[in-house]
């Protein structure tokens, strides 16, 4: 158990180097990316060591890896803050939320001055056919397709209230990813989804907002959300930002963001320079992110294999014992992994950190390591075993001379499935802003852009073949000459 | 029969008897669950001799190999090896001190022919020198080649594993030797010179050997003594000479007469 404890420690005083400066963190959208690289650059402007932590996951993950001081500060909206953080019914007055905010040891900066609130869209020309032209109008049409975010479809000021407030009775409802559901509109899979009133795509995709003609959704403000701890310096600096984002201009940034897949480049548009180019190393970006997949992947397999033999060892004995070992590491599996991380972060010792990315990774490593290793144990034959016992050996002395060496191969069979599944998952690091191979997967996806998503796809499905080829070399190290010759 | 005492009085005749009796089994039965594998049996196996357990499939020759070396305990009854109680606080040392040696040899497949043999005088850390000469004595004793001994389990013919097998019960000296059908799953033409070759061997160590058969003919060969079993007891005890000539239930007169030999048909 020691190396856990040792690793925690390594990541834990990084964690706290890392804290004496200024993190953003952002949201998985293009608005929020732009709105933390915007933050960013003017912190470092104000003269502040600042980093981006990008596209971390939902309001949720955000609003507690602030609270837990993973990130300094990140961009929210006046009508989430009411709506999912503070969760009051009443409207609220701006000084009445910053009140209730600071309570809670955040600070909230001025309006930056665009609303970017809810709205339901559909293509044109579906609209038109139907004749549709306001969120009323749905009340006709219950057998349309809804496809909205999952986050909308949950949300207070979401899916359910609206359908109450409008009376809409629609029938076929169901969550889809945000960047995909533009996709699925497109083709038609669906009629009408959820959109940000400032999202590029409305115009880009020639779709129609449907008025909200019972003003059902709240106002959406964009503020910055901040530690009470930060440098005052630093508040100043943001509050230098209010009321300069219209919506027309920060569409105009979100549309530049994603026509140039470069949120940095969309951010320095805002501070009038010339767009940065995008970086050219194109090598040295795919080795970095390379070289943290194979961090996590490779952290993340040693303590899966420090825990997983010795419980399967345990599990190859019959008993209840086995049974909860063997039943908790298949069902850990089961956990989808975007849910094992949301559950982990709120949990101290982990938050948005390699951590925790590394301890889900472990987590899901366990059962092919556990259960080849108690499966090989047990179907070493009768007379194999008889025999071992009967030479006098020490039950200690039978499992290391014998059974473990005989058992090698299935054993190493189960980390080699651990190592493979674990290159394919640690791809969801980067959903907490961990990086590795899932960056490029995820910002691409966010950007409908086929082209990054393969800069992470392919060297994943690479790597994936490296492992497979460098566990075939492993087995002539491991496995005994005499249990790899043919009959 | 006498019995052990612990009296300063029968010491001489305690100390005859525990040279005479290598195992001696007093009570002792076996039941896994409801069913009975061995009920109350006594049983004394004498030093130097070859003692052949023979049955069908089931009678509970097998499970007394097993109980002699503390693969199963007993359920009532005590097992005495050359005059030491077999409990948990001393079965290492006991079976240290028997040589096992089952059907398929139960050989490790991840060690040569060699390792298998050394492997637990390496364990025990015996001089290296001293290893070596009783590996080679081995050899020659079992006829088996030492060009062979650097091959694995897999390069081996059954022959040839079933004398790894029984070198390496041989290998610490044992006082006794438990065979549990060592030519079961050998060919006829093998198994009739391995039984010839092991005859010799039995000759040459004067050992106290228990083989557990379920062939007549081959409990004959060997047996200085064979005990007939038929579901979880003993029937007869004797030669063959005995078993045939004065046999105790119609059992033993049926199990002989079921073991017809090539030329009777």
């Amino acid at each position: 158990m020691k190396p856990i404890i040792l690793m925690v420690l390594i990541f834990a005083l990084s964690a706290g180097a890392q804290a004496q400066r200024i993190v953003v963190g952002s949201k998985r959208f293009t608005e929020s990316y732009v709105l933390g690289e915007i933050a960013k650059t003017t912190l470092q402007n104000a003269g502040f060591a600042a980093e981006v932590r990008p596209g971390m996951g939902g309001t949720i993950i955000l609003w507690q890896a602030l609270q837990g001081g993973e990130i300094t500060l990140y961009p929210e909206y006046t009508g989430t803050i009411a709506e999912e953080i503070l969760k009051t019914k009443p409207p609220l007055g701006t000084d009445q939320m910053s009140a209730l905010l600071r309570q809670r040891g955040v600070g909230m900066t001025g309006e930056l001055g665009f609303n970017n609130t809810y709205a339901l869209v559909m293509r044109r020309d579906r609209a038109a056919k139907l004749g549709l032209h306001k969120i009323s109008d749905l009340r006709d049409h219950p057998d349309l397709n809804v496809g909205v975010t999952h986050e909308f479809l949950d949300r207070q000021d979401g899916w359910a209230p609206l359908s109450t407030r409008y009376g809409l009775r629609m029938q076929n409802v169901r969550g889809i990813d945000h960047a995909l559901g533009y996709a699925a509109l497109a083709n038609g899979s669906i009629d009408l989804k959820d959109a940000y009133s400032t999202d590029a795509r409305i115009a880009e995709n020639d779709l129609v907002v449907l008025d909200d003609d019972l003003h059902f959704f709240p106002q959406y403000q964009a503020v910055f959300l901040y530690r009470l701890d930060m440098d005052s310096r630093a508040v100043t600096a943001l509050e230098k930002l209010v009321g300069t984002l219209d919506e027309p201009r920060m569409r105009l940034l979100n549309s530049e963001a994603e026509r140039t897949k470069d949120y940095a480049s969309a951010a320095a548009l805002y501070f009038g320079q010339k767009p940065v180019s995008r970086s050219d190393d194109f090598i040295g970006k795919i080795g970095g992110w390379t070289l943290r997949h194979l961090e996590l992947v490779g952290a993340s397999l040693f303590l899966g294999i420090i825990a997983g033999i010795p419980l399967g060892i345990r599990a190859s004995r019959p008993g209840p014992v086995s049974n909860f070992i063997l039943a908790t590491s298949g069902m850990i599996q089961t956990i989808p992994s975007l849910a094992l991380l949301a559950l982990l972060v709120p949990l101290p010792f982990f938050g948005i950190s390699p951590v925790t990315a590394i301890f889900a990774l472990f987590l899901y490593s366990l059962l092919p390591i556990v259960r080849n290793t108690a499966t090989g144990l047990q179907d070493i034959p009768t007379a194999v075993r008889d025999s071992a016992a009967a030479l006098g050996l020490e039950p200690r002395a039978q499992l290391w001379k014998v059974f473990l060496p005989l058992t090698s191969r299935t054993i190493l069979a189960g980390v080699k499935t651990s190592a493979i599944i674990n290159v394919g998952t640690a791809t969801l690091a980067a959903l907490i802003g961990v990086g590795g191979l899932g960056e490029p997967i995820i910002s691409g996806l966010n950007l409908n852009d086929y082209k990054t998503i393969l800069e992470g796809a392919i060297p994943a499905a690479l790597l994936a073949l490296l492992v497979q080829s460098f566990f075939d070399g492993l087995d002539r190290i491991f496995v005994p000459k005499g249990l790899r010759l043919k009959q | 029969m006498a019995r052990v005492g612990g009296t300063s009085g029968q010491f001489a005749l305690t100390f005859v008897d525990a040279l005479s009796k290598m195992i001696k089994l007093s009570s002792v039965s076996k039941t896994f669950g409801t069913i009975a594998a061995l009920h109350e049996t006594n049983l004394d196996v004498s030093a130097g001799k070859t003692t052949v357990l023979i049955g069908p499939s089931g009678c509970g020759k097998s499970t007394i190999l097993r109980l002699i070396i503390g693969l199963l305990e007993p359920t009532t009854g005590t097992i005495e090896i050359d005059g030491d109680r077999v409990s948990p606080a001393n079965i290492l040392r006991v079976r240290r001190r028997i040589g096992y040696v089952i059907q398929e040899g139960g050989l490790f497949a991840h060690l040569t022919a060699s390792q298998n043999v050394l492997l637990m005088a390496k364990h025990l850390k015996e001089p290296v020198e001293r290893m070596e000469t009783r590996l080679l004595e081995l050899c020659e004793l079992t006829h088996f080649p030492e060009s062979a001994l650097q091959r694995y389990p897999v390069e081996l013919s059954g022959g040839q594993r079933q004398r790894v097998s029984l070198m390496r019960a041989l290998m610490l000296k044992p006082s006794v030797l438990l065979l549990d059908e060592p030519f079961g799953a050998l060919d006829p033409m093998v198994r009739a010179r391995l039984q010839d070759e092991l005859k010799e061997i039995f000759k040459h160590l004067q050992q106290t050997i228990v083989m557990v058969t379920h062939d007549m003919a081959e409990a004959g060969f060997f047996a200085d003594c064979i005990v007939l079993l038929n579901e979880g007891r003993i029937v007869q005890s004797g030669t063959l000479n005995d078993l045939r000539t004065k046999p105790a239930t119609e059992f033993v007169r049926e199990f002989l007469r079921a073991q017809r030999a090539v030329e009777a048909i």
